[in-house]
């Protein structure tokens, strides 16, 4: 059995003890103004959040509230833009807008990088993993998705009704996330389980939220452990392997690493492809026209990202500035709503309209700058065949009821309950 | 025309290489590259327009000839 001292228990455990950082009241009541009171976290914004951002971009286009210890929140494409390419004025210690504002000495590295990171650290460990999340390197678990998004819609014979959140777009990122990163396959629900408690569980108490916390890393080491074992030619043994200034990585490194995999890769594309079957779903024009016309899809997807983005990010501000025209304090949150910035009409003609066949289409749904999705050619790769699949197979569906479509609460919005009639 | 990617802008995003793989190509980490010396053909100036129009960090240069 090989022994890799940096993985060893106590070493890792000693890491946990920092939970130090800053808590503020949790608050959870309904909004008074989205203006001054803004919270991502009440339904009314799970369940449709485009009016509230359309609206604030007209009166307020920077709304602030004083929940999560006081956060601000831009709706215009510039503003977003700027602040997501100014890595001087604004950190990444923490992309999840919550009640607890981790250390600042986390900085530059982060609980979880790259996606936590600053310059100039951000670099080197995006670096690491780039070469591993080309177009071309992703290409190789295309037929492999492919044949599992087709063995799901197999499973749905003898049924009218299906839960396409349930029953398929969450399945799929799961699984080739799993084969990437070498993971036993059926581990899947545990995956769902650790994304839900990063992700949902903002408002819980935050002792619960680091217990939540510890049992996805205790995961994580366990499959470290079964590499160390037993090498294989997947993501895991590479993250084991790599050096970054000359020596293998630390082991919150390595592990902080898979679980931004998982958290990032899942709930995000699930999220899209959710997204795009309930659209085509309630537009009968615009699924009619892609069953024509396959080769449309590149295309439609590109406008689906846009309209309906599910991945919002948060930074922090690093010193006390008056901003395009606004007071910012040190520590403010900032809530960097790209999918608000796709819906920006100085930005796009059209901007609230689904345009299935737009062919100028700047969108952001994948960030801008140094943080640029990592996942992203696997996100549209997962997303591509997703749909040829669905569509190749089961070319006529619609919503099956309408109010029962439930959408996820958080930074990540997409369905969560989609029943679709397919027969 | 000439197209030419600023290596300080582009991040990556893959927009050019996936809409015109004719002029453009990934490096091994994922950043846009023009084919060849950048000369774009007239039947190709189409494309080239449209990665430029899609590129999401403004990226691509196009020079029009006199
Ligand atoms: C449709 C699906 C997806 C969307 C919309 C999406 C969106 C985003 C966005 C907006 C960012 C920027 C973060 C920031 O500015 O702070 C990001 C970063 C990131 N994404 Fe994705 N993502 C998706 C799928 C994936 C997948 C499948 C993976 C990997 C398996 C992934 C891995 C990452 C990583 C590692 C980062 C951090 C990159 C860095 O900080 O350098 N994403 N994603
Ligand atoms: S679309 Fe722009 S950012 Fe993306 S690879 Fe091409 S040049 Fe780079």
């Amino acid at each position: 059995m090989a022994i890799d001292e940096r993985f060893t228990r106590g070493r890792q455990e000693a890491g946990e003890g920092e939970v130090a950082g800053t808590r503020s009241e949790i608050i959870t009541s309904p909004v008074r103004d989205w203006a001054t009171d803004f919270s991502h976290l009440e339904p009314e914004w799970s369940a449709d959040p485009y009016p509230i951002q359309d609206d604030l971009r007209q009166r307020c286009p920077i709304a602030h509230t004083e929940r999560f210890g006081g956060a601000r929140l831009p709706t215009r494409h510039e503003d977003v833009a700027a602040i997501a390419h100014d890595t001087e004025r604004f950190s990444s210690r923490s992309v999840v807008l919550s009640n607890f504002r981790p250390p600042r000495e986390l900085a530059p590295i982060g609980g979880s990088p790259p996606i936590s990171s600053d310059p100039p650290f951000h670099h080197d460990a995006r670096k690491l993993l780039l070469p591993a999340f080309t177009k071309k390197a992703l290409a190789r678990y295309e037929p492999a998705t492919r044949a599992f998004c087709h063995s799901l819609i197999d499973s749905f014979a003898g049924r009218d009704v299906v839960d396409a959140a349930q029953d398929y777009a969450q399945h799929i990122p799961m699984r080739v996330i799993a084969d990437m990163l070498g993971f036993p396959p059926q581990d899947g629900p545990r995956f769902r389980e650790f994304v839900e408690d990063l992700l949902e569980g903002i408002n819980l108490p935050p002792d619960e939220r680091v217990d939540r916390v510890s049992r996805m890393f205790d995961y994580l080491l366990e499959q470290v452990h079964d590499h160390l074992d037993e090498p294989r030619d997947d993501l895991t043994t590479y993250l084991i392997n790599a050096e970054l200034y000359g020596r293998k990585l630390d082991p919150p490194v390595v592990t902080g690493a898979m679980a931004l995999l998982l958290i990032a890769g899942i709930d995000t594309s699930w999220s899209a492809i959710g997204a795009s079957l309930w659209h085509l779903a309630k537009t009968p024009a615009d699924r009619e026209r892609l069953v024509a016309e396959p080769g449309l899809l590149p295309t439609a997807m590109e406008e689906l990202l846009r309209a309906y983005a599910p991945v919002t990010m948060a930074r922090l501000v690093k010193e006390d500035m008056h901003w395009h025209g606004v007071d910012m304090k040190a520590e403010d949150w900032i809530l960097l709503s790209f999918p608000a910035a796709n819906r920006d009409p100085l930005q796009f003609d059209r901007a609230q309209e689904v345009v299935i066949d737009r062919e100028v289409n700047r969108h952001a749904a994948f960030g801008l700058g140094i943080h640029r999705c990592l996942g992203s050619h696997l996100a549209r790769m997962e997303l591509r065949v997703a749909l040829e699949a669905w569509l190749e197979r089961i070319p006529e569906f619609t919503l099956d009821d309408p109010g029962a479509v439930t959408w996820s609460a958080g930074q990540i919005r997409g369905p969560r309950a989609l029943p679709l009639r397919i027969g | 025309m000439n197209v030419h990617i600023d290596p300080g802008l582009c991040q990556g995003h893959g927009r050019c290489y996936g809409l015109a793989p004719a002029l453009f190509r990934e490096d091994d980490e994922g950043y846009g590259q023009v084919l060849g010396d950048g000369i774009v053909a007239p039947e190709s100036e189409r494309d080239a327009r449209l990665a430029a129009l899609n590129c999401p960090e403004h990226a691509i240069e196009l020079a029009e000839e006199g």
